[in-house]
């Protein structure tokens, strides 16, 4: 083996690493950045409790203003999706490029790695989708980062039972509502085209196999991740 | 045959880069090479050094002289100078920008962007960083945001008029600042800049803990990549908070939410808890860099090993674990209970107690040694004396009672300068002229260097010991003409002074930008070791070839081996020098599954 | 040339100068033992051909001393200012005795509201002065700042008092004067552009001019 050959090889991953983490570098790096997203979410989640405790009016009831039981769908959409991913994982794992494979004796065929990856990106895709559905309407009605429109239907609501709605802190409301959801729509965005990337690039081309499937094993710790983070949010901006 | 084993199917473009010739662009601009983003950054962030240092003139010719009109400033518009004299709005854009550029765009990207992109790779003994295209990206976003951040100088209004703190609700209300585009470019700026930062500082984590070579443990690395590692972990949980303070900026400012509005039942303290809360670990980030870099260049100046090795890397861990218990401090005025104030107080006060473990330690390694004073070394000894000051007049704002008076005056500027000029750049200073011939293969003139270094501290310290003195007087921060106050008249000589002896600081610097470019091209030829220091990077040729090693090279002993009784008649024994009696040491298995 | 503090013109001038100087002592001592190390070590270490440095990384008990040392000067520091800090600024340390006045703060002026005869504050005969600030010597005021824009922050230099107004909060800062005579009260945080002209003129009085100050002031007294 020349000396080229063996410098080719060292620099890529895996590194001869010693001692280091145990971790293959991507797998560490999307650790190191989910840190910071955590940070990131922290400051945003953080901020809405000290003005939400700190308002000098109650906030609207749960479910006054908000869609709750389209949500909670769209909830169980993205925790589906979540259990796609982990069924990705284990197929790729096992071995299975495919996208669906009829096993003797069943009804059902079995899914591959083609198949429950698509299975998440849509789920993902379609919790995107009811999002912007969910912000159409909530503009619709008169509910704005700035708070309630004047002489939107909301506005009038708001009027009529100041208490219900918060009327006193609707701006507070609208502010952190639209940009916690809000990024954490992004972030879902930016996952599926990521996924909708490696589906292109790695997943249809086979490139993936139980010996190498580290795009799968990166994507889906950063998809659990919004996952988290989005009950978090569900819990604390529309149910509590 | 082992790494035969290891190897991969895909992803041979790295490899293949390494031996094909590359255009200009893909050498230069385009460039994965850790080494050559490291000099990008360099250019770019000493460019934007000098923007600061231009703005910090205007600055000073105002206070020394309100009301007489600024020499050259009839080539500014109307908006900023009338008749030549700056006028009130400009004064507080120029602080407030002057406080940017010094802070996001050139101190802060010429020790991490620089310093870490070059070094680590180079230190530890790997081939590049973990991430090479993500870390050309790194370089990319902060040009971006570094050109967003300077956009806001040619829009309607100009920039931010609220400090670079940008307090709200002055900053979250363009009908009170004066400024809409403005503030709208700066807190796009900084959401860029803070992913170009965390794309950095993944990639120096991941690159440290796994990319060592061989026998690089540790408690063997040198200290510079022990606090540039400390500090990616303080910039990555850090600008987070940062950008989403900006992100909630940027909507009160222009989506209308009132999240810093006090009128619409938004908080005005708020802001201040998230930006002290990144802002105090954005302190270290810009100082640990400096005192990781000076450690290796004062242990190789006494030609003795650091003192206290482990209590200094102690010291940087315990530094950057205070660093985020300490935000409170820049509020203590702010209306913040002062039950917490207490607690930030004590919390404050504890951070000097690593930092004089740092500067005795530094002391302790000269203590005996056989000093050997090139620039480097003398601007290393710079900086250990001005951190000393700067380090000092901390506790006096720490001590509540005393912040009182003192705070939000000049004396705070004396202090962050002492700490910010005083100390990273001197420490910068050295850094840039210790890895010259790593980066360029020459070596930057001496005689100029040291006169560039006994002039520069003879005239900084001109410039900012009074501005102490100034401060205890009580002139406030960021005022535009002290002379309107009668209890400040008095002391408007000292003003002059300062003023004089900050141009006289700003010409020096001539020197060095001179030094600088003319080395690159008519400077020495350095040898490969010009230092005769231990560090990995000097195994290798000036300038080092991309892909640093053609073997992953071994390590077989700590950083600072110098005048070790092993190494014979010479007084520096390398980490990669091995010698008879030094085995190879065994790489560690593989992660498991992969 | 003023080389030092303003002249003290409260009683919290006495305990802060005091802190300022211990402060001074300790760190004066601390600056001086470091500089005078470094300079001694540059001079009698320097290199010389044939010289070698003397092999050592470190000492276990020098680290001890100076990690000890610092770290009780440190907490005691602590201590001694938090005693002060809580009577300055603790909310439970304002007199009872003391007079109470309104200061609104706002781009760039300071209005300062008077209780007027009856001495309180929120009844009819409250009267507002803009960038005039009276008091009484020797008699403890606490001022209620409130803002109606940005963040302000009331600074007296002489008095040793500093405090930010900050919109949508209330808060209250106490002082006693102990000089007479005409001082200036500045704004300390960026409030835009105009924050270096935010000024206003202070008055310290003997009670009796006081008194006739503010029965001037009723009698719709010239600003």
């Amino acid at each position: 083996m020349t000396h080229a050959t063996q410098a080719l090889d060292q620099m890529r991953p895996p590194y001869p690493a010693e001692p280091g983490a145990g971790v293959y570098s991507n797998k560490l790096g999307m650790w190191v950045f989910l840190a910071s997203d955590v940070m990131f979410f922290t400051a945003l989640i953080g901020s809405y409790i000290v003005l939400r405790f700190g308002a000098p009016g109650e906030w609207a009831r749960p479910g006054a203003v908000l869609n709750v039981p389209l949500t909670a769908v769209n909830t169980f959409l993205l925790i589906c999706s979540s259990v796609s991913m982990v069924k990705a994982y284990a197929a790729i794992q096992d071995g299975k490029k495919y996208f669906l494979r009829p096993v003797p004796g069943k009804l059902l065929r079995d899914g591959g790695l083609k198949f429950w990856l698509l299975v998440t990106m849509i789920c993902g895709a379609g919790f995107v989708s009811v999002q912007v559905v969910e912000y159409i309407k909530l503009v619709g009605h008169g509910f704005t980062p700035a708070g309630f429109r004047e002489g939107s239907l909301l506005a009038e609501h708001a009027a009529a039972d100041p208490i219900k709605y918060g009327a006193t802190v609707a701006g507070l409301y609208g502010s952190s509502f639209f940009t916690m959801t809000g990024f954490h729509g992004f972030h879902v965005t930016c996952g599926v085209i990521s996924m909708t990337y490696l589906y292109f690039t790695k997943v249809l081309p086979e490139k993936y196999s139980p010996q190498d499937y580290r795009g799968i094993e990166v994507i889906g710790l950063y998809w659990h991740f919004v996952d988290l983070v989005w009950i978090i949010l569900f819990t604390i901006v529309y149910l509590i | 045959m082992t790494s035969v084993a290891h190897a991969r199917p895909e992803g041979g473009a790295h490899g293949a880069a390494h031996h094909a010739p590359m255009s200009f662009w893909r050498k230069y601009i385009f460039s994965t090479d850790h080494k050559i983003i490291g000099i990008q950054f360099l250019f770019v962030s000493l460019f934007f050094l000098l923007v600061g240092g231009l703005l910090a003139m205007q600055i000073r010719w105002q206070l020394g002289f309100p009301g007489k009109p600024l020499p050259g400033g009839g080539i500014l518009p109307e908006s900023m100078v009338s008749g030549g004299v700056i006028l009130p709005e400009y004064y507080v854009q120029l602080v407030s920008m002057h406080g940017t550029f010094m802070v996001f765009f050139a101190i802060m990207p010429l020790l991490v962007g620089v310093y870490a992109n070059f070094l680590i790779p180079l230190k530890i003994g790997a081939h590049d960083m973990a991430f090479p295209r993500i870390n050309m990206a790194s370089f990319w976003l902060a040009l971006l945001a570094g050109l967003i951040m300077t956009a806001s100088f040619f829009v309607p209004n100009g920039p931010i008029r609220s400090g670079w703190t940008n307090y709200a609700p002055l900053a979250a209300r363009p009908d009170l600042s004066g400024v809409t585009v403005g503030q709208m470019l700066w807190c796009i700026s900084i959401v860029v800049l803070g992913l170009s930062s965390v794309m950095g500082s993944l990639n120096y984590i991941t690159t440290v803990i796994n990319h060592r070579a061989p026998g690089m443990t540790w408690f063997r690395m040198p200290l510079s990549v022990w606090a540039l590692f400390i500090t990616a972990i303080l910039g990555v949980l850090a600008l987070p908070v940062l950008q989403g303070a900006a992100i909630m900026l940027l909507f009160d400012n222009i989506l209308g939410t009132h999240f810093f509005d006090p009128a619409a039942g938004g908080q005005a303290l708020l802001w201040q808890h998230l930006f002290w809360f990144f802002g105090h670990p954005e302190v270290y980030i810009l100082i640990l860099p400096a005192m990781g870099m000076v450690s290796d260049i004062i242990a190789n100046g006494s030609r003795k090993p650091i003192f206290g090795y482990h209590s200094m890397v102690f010291a940087i861990i315990g530094i950057a674990f205070l660093g985020w218990i300490v935000w409170g401090h820049h509020m203590f005025m702010s209306g913040m209970n002062p039950t917490l104030g207490s607690t930030f107080m004590v919390s404050t006060l504890l951070i000097a107690v690593p930092s004089a473990i740092k500067v005795f330690n530094w002391l302790g390694t000269m203590w005996r040694g056989n000093l050997r004073f090139h620039v480097p070394m003398l601007n290393a000894i710079g900086f250990v004396s001005m951190f000393t000051i700067g380090g000092l007049s901390g506790i006096f704002m720490a001590a509540t009672p005393v912040d009182i008076p003192l705070h939000d005056t000049q004396f705070i500027v004396a202090h962050i300068h002492y700490v910010l000029f005083g100390g990273s750049l001197f420490a910068l200073f050295a850094a840039i002229t210790y890895w010259y011939p790593k980066m360029f293969g020459r070596v930057m003139n001496e005689g100029i260097g040291k006169l560039h270094f006994f002039l520069t501290f003879i005239f900084y310290n001109m410039t900012f010991f009074p501005m102490h003195i100034i401060g205890m007087g009580g002139q406030m921060r960021r005022i535009y003409d002290p002379t309107i106050y009668d209890f400040l008249k008095p002391q408007q000589p000292l003003n002059v002074f300062i003023s004089y002896s900050a141009f006289a600081l700003f010409a020096v610097q001539i020197l060095f930008a001179f030094n600088f470019l003319w080395s690159l091209k008519f400077g020495k030829k350095a040898p490969q070791n010009p230092w005769d220091d231990n560090g990995m990077e000097w195994s290798l040729p000036n300038p080092a070839p991309h892909g640093n090693w053609e073997r992953t090279p071994n390590v077989y002993r700590g950083p600072y081996e110098f005048s070790a009784p092993e190494a014979g008649d010479k007084d520096f024994l390398p980490q990669f020098l091995k010698l008879p009696t030094d085995r190879d040491p065994v790489p560690a298995p593989l992660p498991a599954g992969h | 040339m003023r080389w030092w503090l303003p002249d003290a013109g409260s009683t919290f001038a006495g305990p802060i100068d005091g802190l300022f100087l211990a402060i001074l002592i300790i760190t004066g001592i601390a600056l001086v033992l470091v500089e005078v190390g470094l300079v001694t070590f540059v001079i009698r270490y320097r290199g010389r051909p044939g010289r070698k440095a003397f092999y050592t990384h470190g000492s276990t008990r020098a680290e001890v001393i100076w990690t000890a040392i610092p770290a009780v000067t440190m907490v005691a520091l602590g201590l001694i200012s938090n005693h002060y800090w809580v009577l300055i600024k603790d909310k439970k340390s304002v007199p009872a005795n003391a007079y109470h006045l309104g200061v609104h703060a706002k781009q760039f002026e300071w209005q300062v509201t008077y209780p007027g005869a009856d001495e309180k504050l929120g009844t009819t005969d409250d009267f507002t002065v803009r960038n005039q600030l009276h008091v009484i010597v020797n008699q403890p005021f606490a001022v209620e700042l409130t803002s109606e824009d940005v963040i302000h922050s009331f600074f007296v230099p002489e008095w040793r008092l500093k405090q930010d107004a900050v919109p949508g909060m209330h808060i209250t800062a106490w002082f006693e004067a102990t000089k007479t005579g005409e001082f200036e009260l500045g704004c300390a945080e960026l409030c835009g552009m105009g924050h270096y002209k935010m000024r206003a003129r202070v008055f310290v009085h003997t009670p009796d001019e006081y008194k006739a100050w503010v029965a001037q002031q009723a009698a719709g007294g010239t600003e």
